[in-house]
């Protein structure tokens, strides 16, 4: 008789999902599916709200990433306004955007993710968490800790709150640096970069240990997605938006906008709340591309900074020029750690980031903006509509995580293939199931806000996978 | 002018006859909550925060909005009890049961009247059901904007403008749960002939629901300085800035 395993809820990820993987007759896996349980719909209740707004509701997307909502909103409301923002608003909000990633990619892999990687997969349940690694490894927990907490200061310094600062908006931002918060952030940056460095160094240290898992978490080919600079060195904010291939051979690149209008296609599945968007020219499921600090180092030429130059070096020698395993997200994730420190350093002498000129004043002068940018979890992109007064009439949010979806179910079907036979599976198997997920970093609150009501077309698939038919919203 | 001597508090004041029980107990430094008092308009008692117990000859007390009900001889007032504080809390549930307040991402966020008064009030959860209306936000006009959804009916912009500005561009239309200040004939208020664009009406919202174009969340800050300025000027010809 047929099985069904079931995980639910998955455990220290960002959101509420579940796991089921399908057995057959024999107990061989058929396929594993990772479903995202919970609804935000944002994309439907911010119609009829003032651009302006838009910043500040978007933001509450998230408790984790309120500044990547900040971001591709104000970037939108900017390309509504059609406005070039003041050069010292662009810098303050690089530095906000800097600190976002280091906060969040500290939480990632300190507190979610380390448990498993440093106390191992089949650690003991009631120990494989956040205080059992402060039991285990208090120094490398503490440092964690406190790198989170460099990067959420930098955040508090700039916007006056932690978590969900009013602070991007259309046009520019709303404050500057000062020079005490300036003064404070450097004091700080050498620990930073000691922290990240020693992070790294333990990451590495244990990555041997992994082999299996590196083999069988996510290891396939497919497209990357993710801002480049005009050099082609690693960016977040601006830039181009490049697409490669599991050869490094370069897809598309090009106007973030034009390639989000063109190539950018969402299926709904029944069974998520995630859609699952896909690069159209390829089809679907063909189309899958991943985003996220592993697909951003693979479509970048260098980091921009020394250290992190260094470690980009390493991270090739051992894994090639392109890394198609998902576990080695973490590692990605570690280096853009310290890239971030790295260029908030580079940032901190210029005078611009004290400046008083932040804001650029128009009104509505276009109907529709597209703003892009690269959120820790990877590219996120927000498009409005509105009107003549400038109320919202129409919202499409592709998030970092909804990107991920086709790679995340498809690692779910190459480690329960691998790991699992027969309905009885130990502990330690189920948990690589949850890692598998953890390793994306996914955040399932930022993903989930509109079901059918909103996607740009809408890809039919019959059992056999095969597209049966496709509808376009006009 | 007479003047009349009553208890507030079980204190003894004395006030003009021609005063309400509200400026009385504001003169003697006893306060009251209001939300559609606003110093230098009529009053109109719509909000009813500013209900006080006035004792009855029977030996009751009975309920009077202060900020329209005058003095009297002897008058024995008291401005909270146990019973107030209950009313004035339900008072404020209800206005925020009756519109889609979110503070959290209102452009009036840590600057609303209502905000401030439910904190005073100790208001931690609203025990009615929401009403959720559909409400429409109006962005026609150049500089301004008005989100009913924020809106709690207090008039004090329909009263600026009639008595201040002498334009009369605000009025109420509907009854009940249905009422809305309009602008004109219920127009749109960028269509309007006879808003002057004073901002005066914006100055005088307690809540996020009138604010200047642009106004990004927790953001916009009534100008209550220029208002009292305006006010000052107009009634007692002193320009005191």
């Amino acid at each position: 008789m047929a099985h069904r395993i079931v995980i639910d809820p998955v455990t220290r990820i960002e959101g509420h999902s579940k796991i089921t993987v399908h057995l057959d007759d024999d107990g061989r896996v058929t396929e594993a599916r990772f479903h995202v349980t919970e609804f935000r719909g944002f994309e439907r209740f911010c119609v009829g709200r003032p651009l302006w707004e838009m910043p500040g509701i978007t933001a509450r997307v998230c408790g984790i990433c309120p500044v990547s909502h900040l971001m591709a909103s104000s970037r939108a409301g900017d390309a509504i306004l059609s406005v070039a923002i003041p050069p010292a608003a662009e810098k303050l909000r690089r530095l906000m955007n800097l600190a976002q990633i280091v906060q969040s990619h500290s939480l990632s892999f300190f507190h979610l993710s380390a448990p498993d990687l440093m106390l191992g997969m089949d650690c003991d349940p009631s120990r494989r968490n956040l205080f059992g690694l402060v039991a285990a490894e208090p120094e490398l927990a503490r440092r964690g800790i406190r790198l989170r907490q460099f990067g959420q200061e930098i955040i508090e310094f700039l916007g006056a709150k932690k978590i969900h600062p009013d602070w991007a908006v259309p046009g520019g931002v709303r404050s500057a640096l000062t020079a005490a918060g300036r003064d404070h952030i450097g004091a700080r940056i050498a620990e930073a970069k000691e922290s990240a460095l020693l992070a790294l160094d333990r990451f590495k240290g244990v990555l041997d240990r992994f082999a299996e898992e590196v083999e069988t978490f996510g290891k396939f080919p497919s497209l990357f997605l993710g801002l480049v600079a005009e050099d082609g060195s690693w960016e977040h904010y601006g830039g181009r938006l490049r697409i490669v291939d599991s050869e490094g051979k370069v897809v598309d690149e090009g106007d973030p906008e034009r390639i989000y209008r063109d190539t950018i296609g969402e299926v709904v599945q029944p069974d998520s709340y995630l859609k699952s968007p896909y690069y159209r020219p390829r089809g679907f499921p063909e189309g899958m591309y991943r985003v996220g600090p592993l697909a951003r180092l693979n479509l970048c030429e260098r980091m921009g900074s020394p250290l992190a130059d260094r470690e980009l070096d390493s991270y090739r020698q051992r894994g090639g020029r392109i890394q198609t395993s998902s576990f080695w997200y973490h590692y990605a994730r570690l280096i853009e750690i310290l890239a971030g420190i790295e260029h908030i350093e580079r940032m901190l002498d210029d005078p611009d980031l004290l400046s008083g000129r932040l804001r650029a004043r128009a009104t509505i002068n276009r109907s529709e903006g597209v703003g892009v940018s690269e959120a820790p979890r990877g590219t996120l992109f927000h498009h409005y509509h509105v009107d003549e007064g400038g109320l919202v009439r129409r919202v499409n949010l592709i998030i970092a995580t909804g990107q991920n979806n086709l790679a995340m179910n498809r690692t779910m079907t190459q480690i329960a293939g691998h790991y699992v036979s027969g309905p009885k599976v130990p502990e330690g198997i189920l948990n690589r199931l949850e890692a598998g997920i953890r390793a994306f970093d996914p955040c399932l609150s930022c993903s989930t806000h509109a079901v059918g009501s909103m996607p740009l077309r809408v890809v039919l698939v019959g059992p056999d996978g095969c597209v049966r038919g496709e509808l376009r919203r006009s | 002018m007479a003047v009349r001597t009553l208890q507030i508090n079980d204190t003894l004041v004395s006030a003009r006859e021609d005063q309400t029980i509200l400026e009385a107990a504001r003169d003697h430094g006893i306060k009251i909550p209001t939300l559609c008092h606003l110093e230098g308009l009529t009053d109109v008692g719509a909000c009813r925060l500013c209900l006080v117990e006035v004792a009855t000859v029977g030996g009751g007390a009975k309920l009077l909005p202060s900020c329209v009900s005058h003095v009297a001889e002897d008058m024995i007032v008291h401005t909270d009890t146990p019973r107030l504080g209950e009313y004035r809390r339900m008072i404020v549930e209800l206005v925020m049961a009756e519109r889609n307040h979110v503070c959290s991402v209102c452009v009036a966020n840590n600057h609303c009247e209502l905000q401030d008064m439910a904190v005073a009030m100790g208001v931690d959860h609203i025990r009615y059901d929401y009403l959720s209306p559909s409400c429409s936000v109006d962005l026609s006009h150049e500089r301004y904007g008005i989100d009913h959804n924020r809106c709690i009916l207090c008039t004090r912009c329909v009263r600026v403008c009639d008595e201040v500005e002498g334009a009369h561009t605000w009025d109420v239309a509907g009854r009940g749960t249905r009422s809305r200040v309009i602008t004109d004939m219920n127009q749109p208020w960028g269509s309007s002939d006879t808003c002057t664009s004073c901002g005066k009406c914006v100055m005088a919202c307690p809540t996020g629901a009138l604010f200047l174009q642009g106004s990004s969340v927790s953001e916009m800050e009534h100008d209550r300085g220029t208002l009292a300025f305006l006010l000052n000027a107009r009634e007692k010809k002193q320009w005191l800035v």
